[in-house]
């Protein structure tokens, strides 16, 4: 008889801390990890100053982001305090034409492709749904749905596959999405067809007011083996490491090994948007716990450490923030809302009869408005 | 080279050529490589193409949508077989949020070439799940075109225009008329061919205008020859595109003949049926010279096999409206509403 393994966890282990790979202690303090010191043995300290960079200035539109909701410029904002390290370090170990899904929380990975100002406030304002060509920045609109976009880049990987690109696809999604059926299908297909595909789980310990308890009751990083594709769970609070686990996910997925899936343990410091309260659902204790592991201020102690950092550097950075949060207030109080028979616009590629009446219909019906607008 | 041929396999000359002409150009679904699909619409395309381009695709309906999406993101055109009907909703999340939505939310920037092949609707005798309609649900969403087949011939030039549309097309294909033969052009160049959107006059008539698709065009000019024998002379279109509608020929008919009976398998609440009477009363109200009839399955699940017959719309059920809209008494079920 073929001995049968368990693997039944008898602990709640999808929030265990300690068995997590990482490179940084919370005290900003370098340990090796045989596995990954490898991945990011070239780095140096410009590098992680680049890094460090990346995340402040992410931080900073985040908070930006929040307060023009609050002030009633944008209808709505998915903060993504605390989550930078995932979002840079993963982000910055993919090339230019690497092609990556987000979803609609990955502010730090949209920063790092090359999303202007105006990118990050036109959607929740409500001026249009895609603010960039998604070619231009290899970047997907971020996807609202949970977990489709996981689908869409194990699509696209297998395009890939076909061009005979040496490119990577990559879906970020959430702890809650891993309950979706698209995300295990999206395993199922990427495994089977061995594509070329990144799974990058940002694991925030919540999906709006559940827990990940609700969505997991063993680490996430387990499940992908079992679709037969190799993980890693990592310190999502570590940048490093989350650079280092990327650049394994990708190298494994270009040389054609098929896909890997990386599970980043983090937390989402704020709401899940602007509209809840999450005091109603978590405790102060544990949001005063992850604040000692704030993954922008480990990074600084490390920095600092081995004195690359100093004032200086820390003014250039605020001053790249400011001027980068000026440009989204700036694109807010300065948007100009598109013109009302635009609404009509892109709904097929080519002429559509119905679209076509409607539009004519609309036009008339505007016209009638033509001297009350000449008058003002 | 005109060729007498099933319409199961016009459309497989029409993937053959598709796949031909565009190596863009993906098959994929469950079952479709080695067996062909179940009903043998893709039969040999995978010798011919490879494993590459003919992908068969674990068995589930949002994974092969999903995938689609992306693989239309890369620049390929993906056509998608959904095994049977009742198996779409698994999938209708891609096909409503993302399919249909990509272009509208990118401003353009990203098409979805999408064709997504439904063997459709009932009449085989098939087990539940293997005979639905769901057309309506198609219909009511923007960013689709929604066609569905009737013959051979549009069988083969459709499904090709369909494929080389940028735009995503739910593809309809009565599941009954499989077997049906009739004259297909092979040579025919979808450059020259009528627009997938346009409607067709299949018998001219002065006194009605019955509306069909699909299968149901069959029925439906059944019902005319059958009305002849009596004196009625009615016109049958056959709409070929139900999303959209091609209402200059539809209107030019009903202005024609100021009456009008539309038939459709599928439910009759909120289905096709009730959105073309709703707009050809906008366009034609002073034409019509009576209430408009929808002749369509009940507003009921789809019904066991063995009682199918009484759900699909049949010839006398066609002509009992035709009396109705007529007007004349002796309406086998002409009761006032």
């Amino acid at each position: 008889m073929t001995k049968m393994h368990t693997l039944t966890p008898s602990t709640e282990t999808s929030t265990d801390l300690d068995d997590l790979a990482r490179l940084l202690t919370p005290d900003g303090e370098r340990i090796p990890d045989r596995q990954l010191d490898p991945w990011i043995s070239d780095l140096d300290t410009d590098a992680m100053r680049g890094l460090y960079r990346d995340m402040a200035i992410a931080r900073r539109l985040d908070i930006e982001g929040v307060a023009l909701q609050r002030q009633g410029q944008l209808g709505l904002w998915a903060p993504a305090q605390g989550q930078e390290a995932v979002q840079v370090g993963t982000a910055r170990a993919c090339r230019d034409d690497d092609f990556l899904f987000p979803s609609y929380r990955e502010l730090g990975v949209q920063l790092v492709r090359g999303a202007k100002p105006a990118d990050f406030i036109l959607a929740w304002r409500g001026e249009m749904h895609s603010t960039y060509n998604p070619y231009e920045l290899s970047l997907a609109t971020p996807q609202i749905i949970i977990g489709a976009q996981a689908l869409h880049a194990a699509g696209y990987a297998m395009g890939i596959q076909r061009d005979g690109g040496d490119q990577v696809a990559v879906a970020y999604f959430g702890d809650g999405a891993t309950s979706q059926g698209d995300v295990n299908e999206a395993m199922v297909f990427s495994s089977s067809f061995q594509a070329p595909m990144v799974f990058v789980c940002s694991n925030n310990q919540w999906a709006i007011s559940e827990p990940v308890t609700v969505q997991a009751k063993f680490p996430i990083a387990g499940r992908a083996p079992g679709f037969g594709i190799p993980s890693l769970r990592v310190d999502g609070n570590d940048v490093l490491a989350c650079l280092a686990a990327m650049r394994w996910a990708t190298d494994h997925a270009r040389s054609g090994k098929g896909p890997a899936f990386i599970e980043a343990v983090t937390y989402r410091m704020g709401p899940h948007t602007t509209s809840d309260d999450p005091t109603r659902y978590r405790n102060a204790e544990q949001v005063a716990a992850w604040r000692e592991r704030d993954p922008i201020t480990r990074l600084e102690a490390h920095l600092r450490a081995q004195d690359a950092f100093d004032d200086a550097f820390a003014a250039e950075v605020e001053s790249d923030a400011d001027e980068f949060t000026a440009g989204m207030r700036a694109a807010a109080l300065g948007a100009v809302t598109r013109p009302p028979i635009e609404v009509l616009d892109d709904v097929y590629a080519e002429p559509h009869s119905g679209i076509a009446e409607q539009r004519e219909r609309f036009a008339s019906y505007l016209s009638g408005f033509a001297d009350e607008e000449a008058q003002r | 080279m005109s060729e007498l041929l099933t319409m199961g396999k016009a459309l497989n000359a029409g993937l053959r050529r598709a796949l031909a002409d565009d190596d863009k150009v993906i098959v994929m679904g469950e079952d479709i490589g080695r067996l062909g699909g179940v009903f043998r619409i893709t039969d040999g395309l995978i010798d011919e193409f490879g494993a590459p381009r003919i992908i068969d695709t674990p068995l589930a309906e949002s994974g092969i949508m999903g995938t689609a999406v992306g693989l239309a993101f890369r620049g390929f055109r993906p056509v998608v077989e959904i095994q049977f009907d009742g198996f779409v909703y698994p999938a209708f999340d891609q096909i409503v949020c993302q399919v249909a939505k990509l272009h509208y939310r990118t401003r353009g920037n990203v098409t979805m070439p999408i064709t997504v092949r439904i063997p459709w609707a009932g009449g085989v005798g098939a087990a539940e799940h293997h005979s639905e309609s769901p057309e309506a649900y198609f219909v009511h969403t923007s960013g689709l075109r929604v066609v569905a087949v009737s013959n051979p011939q549009d069988a083969y030039m459709m499904l090709r225009q369909a494929i080389a549309c940028d735009d995503p097309v739910v593809f309809f294909e009565p599941k009954r008329l499989y077997h049906t033969k009739d004259e297909v052009d092979l040579g025919a160049d979808i450059a020259d061919a009528a627009p997938m959107g346009l409607a067709r006059v299949v018998r001219a008539g002065t006194d009605v205008t019955l509306l069909a698709y699909g299968a149901q065009v069959a029925t439906a000019l059944d019902a005319a020859t059958a009305a002849d024998d009596e004196g009625t002379s009615i016109e049958v279109i056959d709409l070929r595109s139900i999303s959209p509608v091609d209402y200059p020929t539809v209107t030019a008919s009903v202005r024609k003949t100021g009456r009008v009976v539309v038939t459709h398998e599928a439910a009759r609440e909120a289905g096709v049926g009730a959105e073309l009477i709703a707009s050809i009363t906008e366009k034609c109200f002073h034409y019509l010279e009576a209430a408009p009839e929808r002749v369509t399955g009940h507003d009921i699940p789809y019904p066991p096999a063995k009682l199918e017959k009484h759900h699909l719309p049949d010839l006398d059920r066609i002509l009992d409206a035709v009396d109705r809209v007529l007007e004349r008494p002796n309406s086998l079920s002409g009761v006032e509403s």
